[in-house]
């Protein structure tokens, strides 16, 4: 009894605090605890840099970030994105590092009429038959950076290759990414979300004896795999590739030497020439005291990407079909330099061939070696009727 | 194959091996105090937590390892002293509700202290490398978790199976209050097997660390294959959590690594892909379950 | 130690709280605050979830640490029937409750044969064997769970507002609880108390001990199954994250803060813990540490709950 009406007093004493001032909310959830804690700090080192850089403002108005931990969970993501939604009426959401949590948060942002900028996850799904006018990625589609791999991989003659992803839809995207480009034989394996042991994996590759091996496992997962991989002597035989998830700075730092001569794929690079770009690492290096990763400039762009928009519409964010315009016009120069939005709202775009090596400071890290492809779209545009 | 199966097979031993070291632990406390502790899992992750971060400040893997266990065993001390020593005369609900507070606590506490993200401990730089054995490469720490583990395991036996402590400890298992009669310290000795099984914990949290990684919540994961572990072997046996141990740990090495490929050789690729994964992660599960159907006691009950 | 008797004055609180449940979701509306609708239709489901559990271990005396099992067994089977095209609650429920009950009488057979805290690893166990068996068959999701986009009907009414889902809640809630007073009541009821209280005396009478529990523990598992296909619908999901044994724990400590074997415990327990977490964790990030030393606490110095507060002088 008395603790029903503990609730209630609870609910009216919120309802006394509502918003006085109406700034430009965004509602970040990502996943800042466990495993993959590593990425979704990256994207929110990178957005709140970004948020310094504008001077704490969204195209010229106050604005809030709200910021969240989905802990890896589709049901926590979908709480706290609940909240942001309807309790805190945010104008913007974004920060979400994994697919399927995109996946599952995805029907309540678009139902309130939200407008998602995708930090990270670019499943297919949104990018074909279920694109939606309230969803935009700052990064690629899954699949590109695969794609990217596969091209390199089928390019230097290699014949038979091992795939190891989770498995989940992100996983199930690297695969038929890179096999779109890469044609010769390929053996998949498939491991749990979060699984850090892989000594019964690794004794497989030993017996397969591939001639290089593909894998996709961002976070702890690629850090533990790496380590293992090379402890168990299997970097002798192997050529290792992975897409730049499994091979930037956070998995760099946490491994060392042992990475030396991965190759792998990036739109971005912390090397590359471009005014935005210098400013970004050197800021963030001061900022943070680490090189970013490519999470972290995808966390900033998306965090120029509003402002722009916001300053497009004076304001007037209510007006959504006016927001959508200029959230597609991009007005804001990326720290990765040129790109445009496709019509499903995933971005077009070049991707670069990296390897990690000693830079001229001898520390272990990424050099631009390459383009791959230039102004690569995604393979399921097609399938999106966006109205 | 015949490599593959052996490498496997080694796998599977160093896994066990570990499990070992946190199942006995936790079964002699179970079997001597009758007491359900789900906080053996915190154990084992305070015990990482404590090893990564003194072999951070010693810069020394060593020296790390054994400031871990003895921070694990100092705390296991203070535990016992302060609550379980509460808890042996409660019922088993009061006991599964103040050992999952402690969980709560301790991931808590962990957060805290040292941040959401993953600790990173390496192990020794020399031990990184692979050593060829039998004409393959395998890792040298994992050999050397394999050899740990053999010599506590040797160690913890003739403790138990051979000297008078051991001889009370397996006296408390079977009749608590006949050992009481004899004038046995049971207090003290049941301080004394928490205190070591905590430092069990840590020993393994402390050498499982390179190879996984020390984060929050590794806990709750093995705490559910260590009550695998000694339902199978039957609580309150050391001889049954070896036993168990192994089997564990063998079933579901090699069942993750080889039923994918059986499958495959048997069934169509899209139902073996689909039921692979699906088969071997419950594997032992299934095994507990056909087990406990034909022995409720386990394989090797302590009390006749 | 009939703790499962209301009292008189126990009815008119009751009246008088489901008169103030009927009108919540007004107030809130006209609040501006209807996110809480969501909110307060999660408390209902949970309290559903922890009284089932209450009903194990409070009224059968059976410590199971594997309920989540059956809870998620029900947010699947859900999303399986959004999957399949069967939109209509009347049949999704039921089907629900049927198959989570199923399950656990199959759980129950098994881990009923053992006693004390075999049968707490054993229902562990056999629930994590579960979460594992969702979360790598990839029919079902895997990690990813069961998405649902649209919710069920229920006999044609939609329950896309969350209003009317907080009222259909609501009113199987109080069903659940009408039929959980009423069993208290009758022989089945009675029989199984007795044997919470002593199990040779009744084994000795010829009662059929075992199979009494077995069917305490099947409805237990039942009423998980429905609480979970609600909460599916809610979140517009089935997670393996329900099935995880942290779920069972957290269900255990709604019913041992709310009353173990009291009525209105899991109840009492599910509204204290959520609107703790709701409301705490704004203030206090690592309120986790408070809630363990409150448990702690509890065990040592109130072992009945906080229902036991209020039911003191009907015990």
């Amino acid at each position: 009894m008395s603790i029903r009406l503990t609730a209630l007093a609870a609910a009216l004493m919120l309802a006394g605090s509502v918003h006085a001032a109406d700034p430009i909310k965004v509602g970040f959830v990502s996943t800042l605890s466990g495993p993959g804690a590593g990425l979704g700090v990256d994207i929110r080192d990178g957005f709140n840099l970004g948020m310094q850089h504008l001077g704490g403002k969204l195209g010229g108005l106050p604005a809030e970030v709200l910021i969240a931990d989905d802990q890896q969970n589709p049901d926590i993501a979908k709480q706290a994105t609940d909240r942001f939604l309807k309790r805190d009426k945010v104008d913007f959401m974004t920060g979400i590092v994994f697919s399927n949590i995109m996946l599952a948060v995805g029907p309540a942002v678009f139902q309130n009429q939200t407008f998602y900028i995708s930090a990270n996850a670019g499943p297919s799904q949104y990018a074909g038959a279920q694109c939606n006018p309230f969803f935009f990625n700052v990064a690629w589609q899954n699949d590109n950076l695969h794609e990217a791999v596969g091209k390199v991989v089928q390019d230097k003659g290699f014949k038979n290759v091992m795939i190891v992803t989770p498995n989940y839809p992100g996983g199930k995207d690297a695969v038929s990414g890179f096999k779109r480009f890469y044609k010769g034989k390929t053996e998949e394996m498939y491991t749990k979300l979060g699984q850090l042991d892989y000594a019964a994996e690794l004794a497989q590759i030993r017996a397969a004896k591939p001639d290089a091996l593909f894998f996709f496992l961002p976070g702890g997962m690629g850090i533990n795999f790496v380590k293992q991989f090379v402890a168990a002597g299997l970097s002798r035989d192997t050529q290792l590739f992975a897409p730049g998830f499994s091979a930037d700075e956070d998995v760099i730092k946490a491994v060392g030497e042992p990475m030396m001569g991965m190759f792998n794929s990036s739109h971005w690079a912390h090397d590359m020439d471009n005014a935005e770009n210098k400013r970004f690492v050197a800021d963030f290096q001061k900022a943070y005291g680490r090189l970013p990763s490519l999470y972290a400039s995808q966390g900033y762009d998306a965090a120029l990407m509003m402002d722009a928009a916001v300053r497009d519409v004076k304001g007037n964010v209510a007006d959504k079909k006016a927001l959508q315009k200029a959230l597609e016009a991009k007005r804001f120069k990326s720290v990765r330099g040129e790109f445009k939005f496709n019509s499903n709202h995933y971005p077009v775009q070049n991707y670069y061939l990296r390897a990690i090596g000693k830079d001229a400071q001898g520390r272990v890290t990424n050099k631009t070696m390459g383009t791959i492809f230039t102004n690569h779209a995604d393979a399921y545009v097609a399938q999106c009727k966006m109205k | 194959m015949t490599q593959l199966v052996l490498e496997q097979a080694l796998n599977g031993l160093q896994f066990g091996l570990m499990l070992f070291l946190l199942a006995a632990g936790l079964t002699l406390v179970f079997g001597i105090m009758d007491c359900i502790n789900l906080a053996h899992g915190s154990l084992y992750m305070v015990g990482a937590y404590f090893v990564a971060a003194a072999a951070q400040a010693a810069d020394s893997f060593w020296i790390g390892l054994g400031a871990g266990i003895a921070g694990a065993a100092l705390l296991g001390l203070l535990l016992e002293l302060s609550l379980f020593r509460q808890l042996y005369r409660r019922d088993h609900l009061s006991q599964v509700l103040a050992t999952f507070a402690l969980i709560l606590i301790a991931n808590e506490s962990v957060r805290v202290i040292w941040g959401p993200a993953p600790l990173m401990l390496n192990p020794p730089e020399s031990l990184a490398g692979p050593v060829e054995i039998a004409g393959f490469f395998y890792p040298a720490y994992r050999l050397v978790i394999i050899g740990v583990g053999l010599v506590v395991a040797a160690l913890l036996y003739l403790l138990v199976a051979k000297s008078r402590v051991g001889m009370w400890v397996r006296a408390g298992a079977a009749n608590r209050e006949m050992t009481e009669a004899l004038g046995i310290n049971v207090r003290g000795l049941f301080t004394a097997v928490f205190v070591f099984g905590a430092a069990l914990c840590a020993l393994a949290g402390g050498l499982l660390g390179p190879l996984l990684a020390v984060q929050v919540g590794m806990g709750e994961s093995v705490l559910i294959l260590a009550f695998v572990v000694i339902i199978i072997g039957g609580i309150g046996s050391i001889r049954g959590a070896l036993v168990g141990a192994l089997i564990v740990g063998t079933v579901d090495t090699l069942g993750r690594a080889l039923l994918p490929t059986l499958l495959r050789a048997t069934l169509p690729a899209d139902a073996a892909a689909t039921l692979g994964p699906a088969l071997a992660s419950i594997l032992i599960y299934l095994l507990m379950a056909a087990i406990l159907f034909f022995k409720p006691q386990g394989l090797f009950p302590a009390r006749a | 130690m009939a703790f499962y008797r209301p009292a008189r004055w126990q009815n008119a609180a009751v009246s008088v709280s489901l008169a103030m449940l009927i009108a919540l979701p007004e107030l809130l509306t006209a609040l501006d605050q209807s996110y809480y609708t969501g909110f307060a239709t999660r408390v209902l489901i949970f309290a559903l979830a922890a009284s089932s559990l209450n009903l194990v271990l409070g009224f059968g005396g059976m410590v199971s640490l594997g309920h989540a099992a059956f809870f998620g067994i029900g947010a699947y089977v859900a999303a399986i029937c959004y999957d399949a095209g069967i939109h209509e609650g009347l049949l999704v429920l039921p089907l629900a409750a049927l198959v989570a009950g199923l399950f656990a009488l199959l759980v129950g057979a098994i881990s009923l044969r053992t006693r004390g805290v075999y049968f707490i690893m054993i229902t562990l166990a056999f629930a994590q064997m579960t979460y594992y068996l969702f979360i790598s068959s990839s029919a079902w999701g895997g990690d990813d769970g069961m998405p649902i986009y649209e919710r069920m009907q229920f006999a044609g009414f939609s329950l896309l507002a969350d209003e009317a889902l907080y009222y259909l809640a609501l009113g199987v809630l109080a069903l659940c609880m009408l039929l959980f007073a009423r069993q208290a009541q009758a022989r089945f009821g009675r029989t199984v108390q007795a044997i919470r209280e002593n199990e040779t005396r009744m084994e000795a009478l010829g009662y059929p001990v075992f199979r009494y529990r077995l069917v305490c523990f099947a409805l237990g598992g039942a009423v998980a199954g429905l609480a979970g296909a609600l909460l599916a619908n809610l979140t517009g999901m089935a997670s393996p994250n329900l099935l995880q044994w942290t779920q069972s724990g957290t269900l255990l400590v709604m019913v041992i803060i709310g009353g173990v074997g009291y009525l209105w415990g899991g109840l009492v327990g599910a509204v204290v813990l959520l609107l703790l977490e709701e409301f705490l964790l704004a203030w206090f990030e690592h309120w986790h540490i408070a809630l363990g030393l409150l448990l702690i606490g509890i065990v040592l110095f109130a072992p009945r709950g906080v229902a036991a507060l209020f039911g003191k002088h009907h015990g």
